[in-house]
């Protein structure tokens, strides 16, 4: 700060002269920010669409391709398959998250530390290792359905279908649930129960009148979050969903494996509908939400209770035996020569020469990918939300930022993935008989829009972590700074950066093991100059090599806990509370 | 720390210029010859190895998948081809590419010891041949007798209720394997009972899978008794000490070409030509012989060990022409039957 009193009477502009050229400069760059979220989210949204009213040759047709997909119940009955999976994951997910999130807050257990960062797990790994897991637990020869190899009764849960892919998507919903719940369970005010309890309310009364509404808005982010991630994820279905279609598979089966783009465009849009209505109707009720803590709030802080203690820590312990387990038995099965024949224990699957995919060149090229994803990706989504927080001027447009910033958190990573292919790869477009070339193709097939695609998929979440930390800076440095003739990117570089800095971390890092673990638009995008792991993942599966695609999954699962665990390091002494969507 | 504003813009510049620097330096392509292939994973790097060693100065690029994907591939490209020419992919995929005008007919050094069965009739062929895959049931023993399940020795075998749930195959519309399958089976039992015996099959098929290769490797790991897949996948998995065995159709395999071609552009590489005439040459055809019993000419390799001991006469009739002009239409029939099978098990 001292710097900067010392710095400001060295500038030579006059005053007038520079609070002008910033203005400029401001409104310039909040332009861009409209722009880049226009060429990144909007086009090729409207790509996607388009080309779902065409034909193969692109002829215009209408409705003809939504009239053949609900005329055909292969097709058409995967959106009940999806609603179902969907809805009863959501109702798992939830329900365990928020016993396991009430044990974290609202109890005075042991551990809590580690049982946070437990049930983080399935964050780091691809969705497709659920899957992998799954089998090597539940599939034929899984070690329940063999009862470990014999030497406990099995049982056979059949596991390809729905119960599969509930069971992998519950994994990959439940620590969002955790977060979002925790965040919402720790915002209450002591107040209120110290009144409940004087008024003689039960501890049921109490919970449902008091606990319940509290959370009410977290309850509703978290039944949409886990609503939306099982409803657009593929990598579970993929591994163990036989022959049970949902539409997240068909959309692969019909881009991957039959090349058919515009019926996959047909279920993009198919699958895009619940996800924004699920987004409107979040964002709707968000809205209503009105500070439940005031200045005057107490923290609830709990006190020990043995019988509710023994119970919630039994539950964390079992949810975290499990979620061990089942990373355990993913590690153990790569590192087993043929299971379940020859059970010794070797680096054989570790060696990916003779298998397709990629192998290692892959992997650092996703190590690559992820990296630059994180650093572009922080810079601008940090960048695009002090812009849009921190500024007075152009209201209307920085209010179309913001919506357009969050609007990704709507957009299932396949139908990026696909929208891009469609804009990117365009020759150009016809616009009332001028042809206009696409500036943008020579991105096709390249480094920068595998990237471009993990910093839009990923955008939103970090955009509001971002937003959440400038919030809770004074908007008295930009003042000041001002009124004193500093330029705005001097305070942003010289204050705002340095104090967010735990917050920018965390947005790196959420970026880099996102992008790390993704299949999703990637395995639209990516070229054979340029093999990614967690695509060589999915493509290892696909050609039933399931040993390798296991072991190429903790390879990722080891590069996130190591990028992790960096991140640990560099914050060391920051305090760092997890934000939404964590 | 004199002036932020400066180390800002410069910061931004930077951040500029290396993101342009880095679209750049992937989208440069520097002279290679892009090579599509449906060869299994495991083939490749062996015959490239051999190649490298005869044609130092040609840097290769393979892009690997699924028969029916590099299909879909090459022809989703046809207005802008990216590969230079297409190495072991089956014959009616090829087929279709030349009736879409892609290829640019090429006679090999060599062309003349091809067997008539396996090249494009023309004088300048569109396609030639290396080798044949066939049809083969990768069969678990260990499970097959835990199960208490008979050995199938013939596709009808295969329909009996005891296999209900227990067999895996793959969808002709993603695999070349599964297609040669279904058309081998149309075309010997006729259509109409071609369809009749694939309904039958359905209801023992656990799941249709993407690729050639996973029935066998699932059934390999156990995961099913019994999958339909290729010979070459059952020796190879029985060679990484995996308890499966081959067993050959006893009414005879389904069976395709692996074939070559050279698609047309622009500019022709000469290395592309090369390339083509390699691919047919004495020295890789001895490699192909070592796992693949019938190639395009006689290899002088002995069959390799579990083929039967004519492995031409293990060849069911194939008319490609009728399988190439009807591929579309067989695809569509299958697809309406079971591609979709959306109800849980």
């Amino acid at each position: 700060m001292s710097q900067l009193a010392i710095e400001a009477p060295l500038e030579r502009l006059p005053l007038s002269q520079t609070i002008d050229k910033e203005l400029w400069i401001r409104r310039l760059l909040i332009g861009l920010v409209c722009l880049w979220m226009l060429v990144v989210v909007i086009l090729p949204i409207f790509q996607l669409l388009s080309k779902s009213l065409m034909d193969n040759a692109g002829n215009f047709v209408g409705f003809a391709n939504y009239v053949h997909y609900f005329k055909t119940p292969a097709l058409s009955n995967s959106i009940g398959n999806s609603l179902f999976v969907s809805i009863l994951t959501t109702l798992i997910a939830v329900g365990l998250g928020f016993l396991y999130a009430y044990a974290l807050t609202r109890t005075t257990i042991p551990g809590k530390a580690f049982f946070k960062g437990l049930a983080m797990m399935p964050l780091f790994a691809p969705t497709l290792l659920n899957g992998i897991s799954l089998v090597y637990l539940f599939g034929r020869k899984g070690l329940f359905t063999t009862g470990f190899f014999g030497t406990i009764p099995g049982f056979d849960i059949h596991l390809y279908g729905p119960v599969g892919i509930i069971i992998s998507e519950v994994l990959f919903a439940f620590p969002q649930a955790v977060l979002i719940l925790s965040i919402a369970l720790n915002m209450t005010d002591a107040r209120l129960y110290e009144a409940s309890d004087s008024l003689g309310a039960s501890k049921i009364k109490t919970f449902f009148t008091v606990t319940i509404p509290g959370i009410k808005y977290g309850l509703i982010s978290a039944v949409f979050v886990c609503f939306i991630l099982a409803f657009t994820d593929f990598g579970a279905p993929k591994v163990v969903g036989g022959n049970f279609n949902i539409l997240s598979t068909d959309i692969y089966k019909q881009v991957i494996g039959q090349q058919n783009f515009v019926m996959g465009a047909v279920v993009s849009v198919v699958l895009l509908i619940p996800t924004v209505i699920a987004f409107i109707v979040d964002r709707i009720v968000q809205r209503k939400q009105v500070a439940i803590i005031a200045a005057k709030s107490v923290p609830l802080i709990p006190k020990p209770e043995r019988l509710k203690d023994t119970l919630f820590l039994t539950y964390c312990a079992f949810i975290a035996l499990l979620i061990v387990g089942f990373y355990s038995t993913s590690l153990f099965a790569s590192l087993v020569k043929v299971w379940p024949y020859k059970l010794n224990l070797g680096f054989w699957h570790y060696n990916f020469s003779d298998m397709g995919g990629g192998g290692y060149a892959a992997f650092f090229n996703s190590i690559r990918m992820a990296f630059y994803s994180a650093a572009f990706g922080t810079v601008i989504t940090f960048s695009a939300a002090y812009l849009i927080e921190k500024s007075r001027q152009m209201r209307v447009l920085r209010e179309i930022s913001y919506f357009l910033s969050i609007l990704p958190l709507a957009l299932p990573g396949l139908v990026i993935g696909l929208s891009y292919i469609f804009f990117f790869n365009a020759k150009g477009w016809s616009i009332a008989g001028m042809f206009i070339p696409n500036p943008l193709g020579f991105l096709y097939a390249t480094m920068g829009i595998l990237v471009m695609s993990n910093i839009v998929h990923f955008y939103s979440v970090s955009f509001l972590t971002a937003t959440t930390a400038l919030k809770q800076l004074d908007k008295e440095f930009e003042i000041v700074s001002e009124s004193m003739g500093v330029p705005f990117y001097k305070t942003f570089v010289c204050v705002t950066v340095p104090v967010c800095m735990p917050a920018i971390l965390e947005i790196a890092m959420y970026y880099f093991v996102n992008s790390m673990a993704t299949v999703s638009a990637v395995i639209f995008l990516y070229s054979a100059n340029l093999p990614l792991a967690s695509v060589a993942v999915a493509n290892m599966d696909d050609a039933g090599d399931i040993a390798p695609a296991c072991a190429m999954s903790i390879l990722i699962v080891l590069a996130n806990l190591l990028a992790r665990m960096l991140f640990g390091l560099a914050t060391k002494g920051v305090k760092n509370e997890p934000r939404p969507g964590w | 720390m004199k002036s932020f504003g400066k180390n800002f813009v410069s910061w931004i510049g930077s951040v500029v210029v290396f993101s342009m620097l880095m679209c750049i330096s992937s989208t440069a392509w520097s002279e290679e010859l892009l090579v599509y292939t449906a060869l299994e994973d495991d083939e490749i790097p062996g015959y490239l190895e051999l190649f490298k060693k005869e044609h130092a100065g040609i840097d290769i690029k393979i892009v690997r998948d699924s028969t029916g994907i590099i299909t879909a591939k090459l022809l989703a490209e046809k207005d802008n081809p990216r590969a230079d020419v297409v190495w072991g992919t089956a014959a009616t995929s090829l087929m279709l590419c030349n009736q879409a005008g892609m290829v640019q007919p090429y006679a090999p050094k060599g062309l003349e010891k091809v067997r008539p069965k396996m090249r494009d009739k023309a004088a300048t062929p569109a396609w030639v041949g290396i080798k044949a895959w066939m049809t083969g049931f990768c069969v678990n023993t260990i499970e097959l007798e835990s199960l208490g399940l008979p050995m199938p020795a013939d596709y009808e075998d295969l329909t009996n209720p005891a296999f209900a749930d227990q067999l895996a195959m793959p969808n002709p519309a993603s695999s070349g394997t599964g297609f040669l399958t279904v058309s081998a089976i149309l075309q010997s039992m006729g259509e109409e009972k071609g369809w009749d015996y694939l309904d039958r099959l359905h209801k023992n098929i656990a799941r249709y899978t993407h690729s050639g290769s996973k029935p066998c490797k699932l059934a390999g790991a156990g995961e099913v008794p019994v999958g339909i897949s290729f010979a070459y996948r059952g020796f190879m998995q029985k060679k990484k000490g995996e308890p499966v065995i081959t067993v050959f159709p006893k009414s005879g395999s389904g069976w395709d070409v692996e074939a070559n071609c050279l698609i047309k552009k622009d500019t022709i590489k000469s290395s592309a030509k090369l390339f083509l005439d390699w691919a047919i040459s004495e020295s890789i055809m001895k490699e192909y012989g070592k796992v693949y019993p019938v190639t395009a000419y006689d290899s002088g390799q002995p069959v390799p060990d579990g083929f039967p001991a004519n492995p031409e006469e293990q060849l069911v009739e194939n008319d490609f022409d009728w399988a190439a002009k009807n591929r579309v239409r067989i695809l569509a029939e299958w697809s309406k039957r079971y591609d979709v099978k959306s109800d849980p098990k």
